[in-house]
């Protein structure tokens, strides 16, 4: 907590805290935006290029890349029961991509439980395209390409034990990249691919083992030359030979990474074994079981890079594999599943950079976003041909971090990252002017929205609309609704509130109407920030058109207590009573954990939340009775015969009631710095067990779509015994589907995992330094009032003195 | 609680109430007391001059009873009339932080380790608190008596604090508790009935209106701060509360800082009962102790009119002329006394009041700057630590 508190911004007493973060952020932002804009031009250049002159094979692999899935599923799953010998090196080299695939999830999702080193990594993983990564693809294309680089130093800085091994890395990866594509260039060749790949791995994988440290440089070697090869000739699918020599390298590389660790701890035979007869299971197993797989996966980035330099390049090859054929993978099932796969899937991949982008950039994206959710092929090669490198350069990032032996050299990191998470959303939302429009119970409050931005994304720089307290709530049911089961944090606004709204439409111009007007003024501005701070939901359609659309439709289904209200009511308690029944063995610890966090910090808020109301509802009756005390002590003085005395005394009176006018204030900074705070997070808190709900809900489908694949195979069996081969076609083809289905759900409910993983530990990150912030500002108040106590206490002591 | 405290008396912050223009001739304190359930043994320390005393210095043990019964019988002698007789200390209290125990023990459950702790210790103290402050009304009390020309060659006060054993004064039974009642009722209506009577002082009826309603103004001031000191304490226990559960909430820095606020809070709440409260409290009761004096002369020129009228009447009927004459002039004699003393007596109140409350005021104003100081130095060097982390 201390150190990523460390680095919050540093808000001044006197200062409004929206200068300070704005001042800073701008300067942050500028540095940023530059490096970020040359790094993606650099980068994104090439591959424009690249995809123009190479577009046959940029199609080819999407084509191979929708298959593999199926492929690699189906074969492990039916082949490994009834021939395990002989089909062992192509499973083998089958099973593998998706094994990558889990290890890549597990990079992405471990890291936040492995202390603070593997943090970096995961945030790297998952937010920071631009820097670092950035340079990798620029780099790989700069050998091939001969396209310009500056932000080499950056690399340098990072890998500084990897200097030596990134090159090798570069190597490494921009043939993990290409192979898979090339290796599998059409489902014809894939074949071919994989008895050409049978050989070297039967002989490597039994030679490998014994000698790790040898292995690398000849893998690099081979690596390197398909790369050379591949990319002078450019159509690949011709020579299918080399590439699938690439694969097989590659994959050997790998394959002596994934299979000699655990071989350390345990019996070799039985590490095959279990690989292969539960290819399925184990899959599935280790995004879940990642206390059983981190320790394995710890030491495997560990000991290499405390032990062996040379192990080094195959350790970091094999995350830098896994992401090709996943990360392309993820996207095709991201695109399968949400309506709106411009926003998840650039979200999930690039959503960092799409927020810096230069408006070239952004309109490239735009069509190909339009393009994907029109399903156009072309869309999807061009985004398949864009996510590859970024995947890359993703994992990069995260070997390179991990290269990091120094833990100082590792916080730099984070910081570097954590001022991006700061610095890069140059958006400030302000809610103002509250104003009661209509009369009676009809009456509602409008408010008016000012957006102010350097973003591109948005037409103007300032820009103000008008909208009422159920136009917010109607933005956060459509977030909610699109962005909840993807497991993000959607932040949720205030409650409706029926007892302070009539207060307000009745018309009652006391102080608690008006107090409750400000209050909600206030929560609905820090809704709106949060909204747009939050990297995917700032690029919701509905999040601008809410900030930037002149009229909106009228928020409907908001009502408490409307029909739509009441539907909702009901499916709230459908929802609690499935929760119940619902027993999710838990096989993750870290989200266990975080839960058992998250609802203990949610009754520690509660209760603090409690106990800040009845600290304000204590100060304000302290305000009362200083008061009447003011005024006893007024009278008291009127009543004293002894002159000086008794102006004494109507001087005390005097600093009692400036003593009321602070308690007072203090009562509100209590509740605007710190009661507000708090329910703030007690709403968040909310909103974050939402999304375990919903991880628990993608788990739950995934359960339920396998228990229909095994009664699927089960009347296969049936069918088969009873041996009617009409039928049994059709049983085949329910099987293919609801393995498909399996695989789906199976990928959502990591993918899910993954964000919410990363969403947690953004959040927690997030509630530190809003903390942080709100207490200094809490601090600052206080200090001003017994600055002010001062000044009135020693205004009164000579008076006091005066008394003869 | 229950178990027997004993409690040096150190160099606490004392509200003297009142200003007492100590002769070195018999110097009373109360060093140290012992609560045993309700009871509380005082010590009384005595160091004297005086001739009238067997020893120079002397210590005897007294219980809160034995000062009531001294009070009392001060009251009840005739000759002290014309004298403000010095408040009797209250009861010792301690059921407020006692019942606070209690609520606590039962609350236990619902709250953290440290903040039960924490809210035992701010008992505590609180109870030390109250424990002081009773140890010290009883001390005033017997200051007064001492520092008073009078009332310090009372028999019975030198009595009181000589005699080495245990006074075993007699608790008031029942009987007594309904008479003592019964003749509170009778005074009170008795001041009705003779606050119709004409003053013949002008001196008198300015004092009489002054202190009516000074009375009732100090009564509700007292109330009022009270209320107000109350709600400080609140604010205080509040903050133990928060800090405690940000402290669950490894917040680690904030609750430093939210002990500290506690803390001046909590100080400032004290020392504003000490020196406010206390002081409008005594003054209260003081006043309450002038007020019966007006009302013992008031009674006095009652029947000093009375004994006219009787005379009148005697002389109209010519029988027993003598003694209505002789009761006339007893009277007369009585009210005169009463008059003179008293007029002495309210004036060196005034001047006593005068000075007790400029020297609270000043303390208390000394007292709340400095507190604002404390909390401001450690919310500033709060503030500057939090600064250099941030950068």
């Amino acid at each position: 907590m201390a150190t990523s508190s460390e680095r919050s911004p540093p808000p001044f007493p006197d200062s409004e805290d929206q200068d300070v973060l704005d001042s800073e952020e701008v300067g942050g932002r500028d540095s940023d935006e530059d490096d970020g804009e040359d790094l993606f031009m650099s980068a994104s250049n090439p591959l424009l290029t690249e995809m123009d002159t190479t577009l046959p094979p940029a199609s080819q692999p999407s084509d191979v890349l929708m298959k593999p899935p199926s492929n690699i599923m189906d074969e492990p799953l039916i082949e490994p029961v009834s021939s395990q010998t002989e089909n062992k090196p192509a499973n083998k080299v089958v099973s593998e991509p998706s094994d990558d695939f889990v290890d890549l999830t597990n990079n992405v999702t471990d890291s936040p439980d492995e202390a603070v080193a593997a943090e970096s990594a995961v945030a790297d993983d998952a937010k920071d395209t631009t820097e670092i990564p950035l340079d990798e693809p620029s780099d790989e294309f700069e050998d091939i390409f001969g396209s310009e680089n500056e932000a080499l130093q950056e690399e340098v800085l990072v890998a500084d034990v990897t200097v030596e091994a990134a090159t090798d890395n570069r190597a490494v990866t921009s043939g993990a990249i290409e192979p898979p594509g090339d290796g599998k260039t059409g489902s014809d060749d894939e074949q071919e691919a994989k008895e050409t790949a049978t050989d070297p791995i039967i002989d490597l994988s039994y030679d490998l083992p014994a000698s790790v440290a040898q292995q690398p440089p000849p893998a690099r070697d081979k690596c390197f030359d398909p790369l050379v090869d591949l990319l002078s000739d450019a159509p690949p699918a011709a020579d299918a030979n080399v590439p699938s020599r690439a694969t097989v390298d590659l994959f050997e590389d790998e394959g002596t990474d994934l299979f000699t660790e655990p071989r350390q701890t345990k019996s070799a035979t039985q590490q095959q074994k279990s690989l292969f007869g539960e290819a399925d299971e184990d899959l599935f197993g280790e995004p879940l079981g990642a206390t059983s797989k981190k320790t394995i996966s710890k030491e495997q980035k560990d000991k290499p890079v405390k032990t062996k330099a040379a192990s080094h390049v195959s350790n970091i090859g094999g995350p830098l594999q896994d992401n090709s054929p996943a990360e392309p993978a993820d996207i095709f099932t991201e695109e399968a599943v949400t309506t709106l796969p411009s926003i998840t899937s650039t979200s999930t991949v690039n959503s960092k950079t799409n927020g810096v982008q230069s408006e070239e950039e952004a309109d490239i994206f735009a069509k190909a976003t339009v393009e994907l959710s029109l399903d156009s092929p072309r869309g999807e090669r061009r985004k398949d041909v864009k996510a590859k490198p970024s995947a890359s350069a993703l994992s990069q990032s995260a070997a390179a971090s991990l290269a990091k032996p120094q833990s100082a050299a590792l916080e730099e990191l984070e910081e570097e990252e954590e001022e991006e998470q700061g610095d890069k959303f140059d958006i400030f939302v302000s809610v103002k002017d509250p104003e009661k429009i209509g009369d009676g119970m009809n009456a509602y409050m409008a408010y008016k929205l000012t957006t102010e931005t350097q973003l591109a994304m948005f037409r103007n720089k300032t820009f103000t609309v008008r909208r009422r307290f159920s136009d917010f709530l109607g933005l956060y049911e459509k977030l909610s609704e699109k962005h909840g089961p993807n497991g993000f944090i959607v932040p949720p606004p205030p409650e409706k509130s029926i007892l302070g709204m009539t207060k307000v439409k009745v018309g009652k111009e006391d102080s608690s109407s008006a107090d409750f007007v400000e209050r909600r003024r206030a929560a609905l501005e820090r809704y709106l920030q949060r909204v747009v701070n939050h990297p995917s939901l700032l690029q919701d359609p509905d999040v601008r058109e809410f900030l930037e659309r002149e009229e909106l439709p009228r928020a409907v289904s908001t009502q408490a207590l409307s029909g739509a209200g009441f539907l909702k009511m009901i499916n709230k308690a459908t929802d609690a009573v499935s929760k119940m029944t619902i027993k999710m063995n838990e096989s993750d610890v870290w989200f266990e954990e975080k839960l058992q966090e998250v609802e203990s910090a949610d009754q520690q808020f509660r209760k603090l939340h409690a106990l800040v109301e009845s600290l304000v509802i204590h100060r304000k009756e302290l305000s009362l009775n200083t008061a009447s005390f003011a005024k006893s002590t007024a009278m008291l003085g009127s009543a004293e015969d002894n002159t000086a005395l008794s102006r004494a005394l109507s001087q005390l009176a005097e600093v009692e009631d400036k003593m009321e006018q602070l308690h007072q204030e203090q009562a509100a900074n209590d509740t605007f710095n710190f009661a507000e705070l708090i329910a703030d997070y007690i709403r968040l808190l909310g909103a974050v067990r939402a999304t375990f709900d919903h991880r628990m809900k993608a788990w739950q489908r995934w359960q339920d779509a396998q228990c229909a694949l095994q009664k699927k195979r089960e009347t296969e069996a049936k069918l088969l015994w009873a041996n009617k081969p009409d039928k049994l076609q059709l049983a085949k083809e329910e099987i293919a589907e609801w393995e498909a289905k399996v695989t789906q759900y199976e990928r959502d409910f990591d993918r899910v995992s993954a964000t919410v993983r990363k969403e947690v530990v953004r959040f927690e990150k997030e509630k530190a330094r809003n903390f942080k912030r709100e207490i200094m500002n809490y601090l600052a108040c206080l200090l001003q009032s017994q600055q002010q106590l001062i000044k009135y206490w020693e205004a009164f002591l000579p008076e006091a003195k005066a008394i003869a | 609680l229950s178990t027997p405290q004993k409690h040096q008396r150190g160099n606490t912050m004392r509200s003297v109430s009142v200003d007492l223009n100590h002769d070195a001739s018999l110097l009373i304190d109360i060093p140290d007391a012992l609560c045993e359930r309700d009871k509380v043994k005082f010590t009384v320390h005595t160091k004297t001059t005086l001739s009238s005393f067997q020893k120079p210095d002397f210590s005897v043990p007294r219980q809160h009873e034995d000062f009531i019964w001294l009070h009392d019988t001060l009251v009840e002698t005739e000759d002290y009339a014309g004298l403000i007789i010095p408040p009797a200390p209250p009861k010792p209290d301690f059921e407020s932080p006692r019942e606070k125990m209690h609520k606590l023990g039962e609350g236990e459950a619902t709250m953290t380790k440290e903040e039960y702790t924490k809210m035992k210790q701010e008992l505590e103290a609180e109870y030390l608190a109250v424990f002081k402050k009773t140890v010290q009304v009883h001390e005033v009390f017997l200051q007064r008596l001492s520092s008073h020309p009078n009332l310090s060659k009372d028999r019975n006060f030198q009595i009181f604090l000589e005699y080495d054993q245990d006074l075993t004064v007699r608790r008031k039974n029942a009987k007594e508790m309904f008479g003592g009642f019964f003749k509170n009722m009778v005074k009170s209506a008795d001041e009705v009935l003779i606050s119709g009577i004409k003053e013949v002082d002008d001196f008198f009826e300015q004092e009489k209106t002054f202190l009516l309603d000074y009375y009732s103004k100090i009564k509700d001031s007292t109330a009022k701060a009270e209320k107000m000191t109350r709600s400080h304490k609140n604010i205080a226990d509040d903050y133990i509360h928060i800090s405690a559960t940000l402290n669950s909430l490894s917040a680690d820095d904030t609750t430093i800082l939210f002990v500290s606020v506690q803390k001046v809070e909590g100080r400032v709440a004290s020392d504003q009962e000490l020196k406010l409260t206390e002081l409008l409290r005594y003054y209260m009761r003081d006043i309450q102790a002038a007020k019966d004096l007006l009302y013992r002369r008031a009674r006095a020129l009652v029947d000093y009119e009375n004994s006219n009228k009787a005379l009148d009447k005697a002389r109209l009927k010519s029988k027993d002329i003598p003694q209505a004459e002789e009761h006339q002039q007893q009277c007369l004699q009585k009210f005169d006394k009463l008059s003179e003393s008293g007029k002495k007596e309210l004036t060196s109140f005034k001047g006593r009041r005068v000075v007790a409350f400029r020297k609270n005021l000043i303390e208390m104003a000394e007292l709340e700057i400095k507190h604002a100081k404390v909390s401001s130095t450690i919310q500033l060097t709060h503030f500057y630590t939090n600064e250099k982390w941030t950068l």
